[in-house]
């Protein structure tokens, strides 16, 4: 069995314990094979749809992570670095906002979309990996600004504390209806990603040579662009913004994968899913008045794994 | 003989200024081409134009019978492997992996080799001398073994012709002489090669036809010791030189 099977196998298992232990640990224990009412709406209710919530989220957005890193060829692109998140989010805010929620999801898709067509288009030619991280700064500064626009316009002011509350990303209160959302964007985004897995490959070369070597270049960014917009606007409609996941995950499983960008795909979304639900369990136990926020904590976590990977880059001229 | 390659009159022009102008070249199954000249003399941009990554103002370029910029990735890289001139691997994926790239024409991947790919990718290796580094990964080995993984790489791809800019680039003398052997035997198993380089005697010794430009233009062209005379020379480097023969072997002597 390859390295990157292996890991994949491990961190499913991490998963899965993860997951398990999100039934178990809460700041008020209830018995998770109790037969009473209330230790089975707390376990299964409410415990149960927030953890897997919370790993397809953090799959998502690993995978998300990985493909753009390939695509791009930068170890630090993700869909929060390069705006993705963040027109994500707009879409999302517009629709709650204005009073079509349910359309939250397809908004959040079209406008992570729109921010992926952006931002490779501009990016791709992008001299070393800090242009392109600025260029998702810049992306990114619009997204939020447009979102208080869009909230500073909003006709009920009442959702504003929900939709503020909403943009830190979190994963509380969710329901298997997020579940199936978030899951079917999965399922999808992670289909188009993996149809381009052997383009990435390729692009190990660089753009000219990969095409040299028959690479259907149109159709892998084709590909991830869509692939990563679902990922994102999958997570992001029911999350939130949540940061830094896409970056840190394929970072874990990347020598591990033998550097390459396609076989660090599968294991980048287990790792995106444990890191998260490990990292909600730890929110729910910390002994703060109001719960921290899921997008804060990664935030919190991803920040310096963000700066520790730029200054490596950093100090080796670019390389990875 | 058939010809692989056919440029005709190409002028390719880099913003309004022609970077090449007005060449003709031609390379037939078993033929070495080597393109010579000093820097910025428009042999990257020739061969880029032939391969069709380059935009064409003028004249007519065909791998085969048909126009590279017509052919589909694919087909472009079943006919014609490149090799550029600082070839990149971005993630330090190992030597094997990276090799093993060449045969994404054939749907192969690195993990994912069938007994025919795996035969090409063991036989680059081998003939580029890389077989104690196949599990290296790319950051980790000198700048001539990396020069060695990306030509296996481009033979790996078992493309009839081979278009290498500066191959030799970075290497010692030794694995120059090296690269010349592999560049004959792909001429003598029905193969053409088109390369760059700015050995001029390493180019006068393998090649069956050199052309040396200079400023885009065509300055001479023919057989390495028709064609690199005294006048030549200087007139493509500025230099005053001449090739000589000593012993078996052609040396080149500017003053």
């Amino acid at each position: 069995m390859s390295t990157a099977a292996r890991t994949t196998l491990a961190l499913a298992a991490i998963s899965l314990a993860a997951l398990a232990a999100a039934l178990f640990l809460g700041p008020v224990t209830a018995n998770v094979f109790g037969d009473d009412l209330a230790s089975r709406t707390i376990v299964w209710d409410i415990r149960f749809p927030r953890a897997l919530t919370a790993w397809l989220v953090g799959a998502a957005l690993g995978l998300s992570g990985a493909a753009l890193q390939g695509l791009l060829r930068n170890p630090l692109a993700d869909s929060g670095v390069l705006g993705l998140s963040g027109f994500a989010a707009l879409g999302a805010v517009i629709a709650f906002a204005f009073g079509f929620a349910t359309f939250a999801p397809i908004l959040a898709l079209v406008f992570a979309l729109g921010a992926a067509i952006l931002v490779t288009t501009l990016g791709w030619s992008a001299r070393g990996p800090a242009s392109l991280v600025l260029i998702g700064v810049g992306l990114s500064s619009l997204a939020g600004g447009l979102i208080a626009l869009a909230l500073n316009l909003a006709p009920n002011p009442g959702a504003l504390a929900d939709l503020v509350n909403w943009t830190l990303g979190s994963v509380e209160g969710r329901s298997l209806e997020h579940v199936a959302l978030v899951g079917a964007f999965l399922i999808a985004g992670a289909a188009l990603v993996l149809f381009a897995a052997r383009g990435l490959q390729a692009l190990t070369l660089g753009e000219e040579a990969a095409a040299a070597i028959g690479a259907d270049l149109n159709q892998t960014r084709a590909l991830v662009v869509l692939g990563a917009a679902a990922c994102t606007g999958g997570a992001t409609a029911v999350a939130g913004v949540i940061g830094f996941v896409g970056i840190a995950a394929p970072h874990l499983v990347r020598a591990l994968s033998g550097h390459d960008p396609a076989r660090l795909l599968i294991p980048s979304a287990f790792a995106g899913g444990a890191l998260l639900v490990c990292a909600d369990v730890a929110v729910r136990l910390l002994p703060t008045d109001t719960e921290l926020k899921l997008g804060v904590a990664a935030a919190l976590i991803g920040g310096p794994v963000f700066a520790l990977i730029a200054a490596r880059l950093a100090s080796r001229g670019g390389d990875a | 003989m058939s010809a692989l390659l056919t440029l005709t009159d190409i002028r390719v022009t880099l913003g309004g200024r022609p970077v090449v102008d007005d060449v003709s070249l031609s390379a037939s199954s078993g033929e070495i081409i080597a393109l010579l000249g000093p820097n910025g003399a428009g042999k990257t941009s020739l061969m880029r134009a032939a391969l069709g990554f380059a935009p064409i103002a003028q004249g007519q370029a065909r791998l085969g019978d048909a126009d590279p910029a017509t052919l589909t990735a694919r087909e472009r890289a079943l006919r014609a492997a490149y090799l550029p001139q600082r070839p990149q691997s971005i993630w330090p994926i190992s030597v094997e992996s990276l090799v093993a790239l060449g045969r994404f024409a054939h749907g192969a991947a690195p993990d994912r080799l069938d007994a025919n790919d795996q035969a090409a990718v063991d036989a680059a290796i081998e003939a580029c001398a890389l077989t104690p580094l196949r599990q290296r990964r790319m950051n980790e080995i000198s700048g001539g073994e990396k020069a060695r993984a990306h030509l296996a790489r481009a033979l790996a791809q078992h493309a009839p012709l081979l278009v290498l800019d500066e191959p030799t680039a970075g290497l010692d003398p030794a694995q120059s002489l090296h690269v010349a052997d592999i560049l004959r035997a792909h001429a003598q198993n029905g193969g053409a090669v088109v390369f760059s380089t700015h050995d001029v005697a390493l180019a006068a010794r393998v090649a069956h036809r050199v052309v040396l430009l200079r400023a885009g233009k065509v300055i001479a062209d023919g057989a390495p010791l028709d064609a690199l005379t005294s006048q030549a020379l200087e007139a493509a480097y500025e230099r005053k030189g001449r090739l000589e023969r000593v012993g078996e072997s052609l040396v080149a002597i500017f003053d």
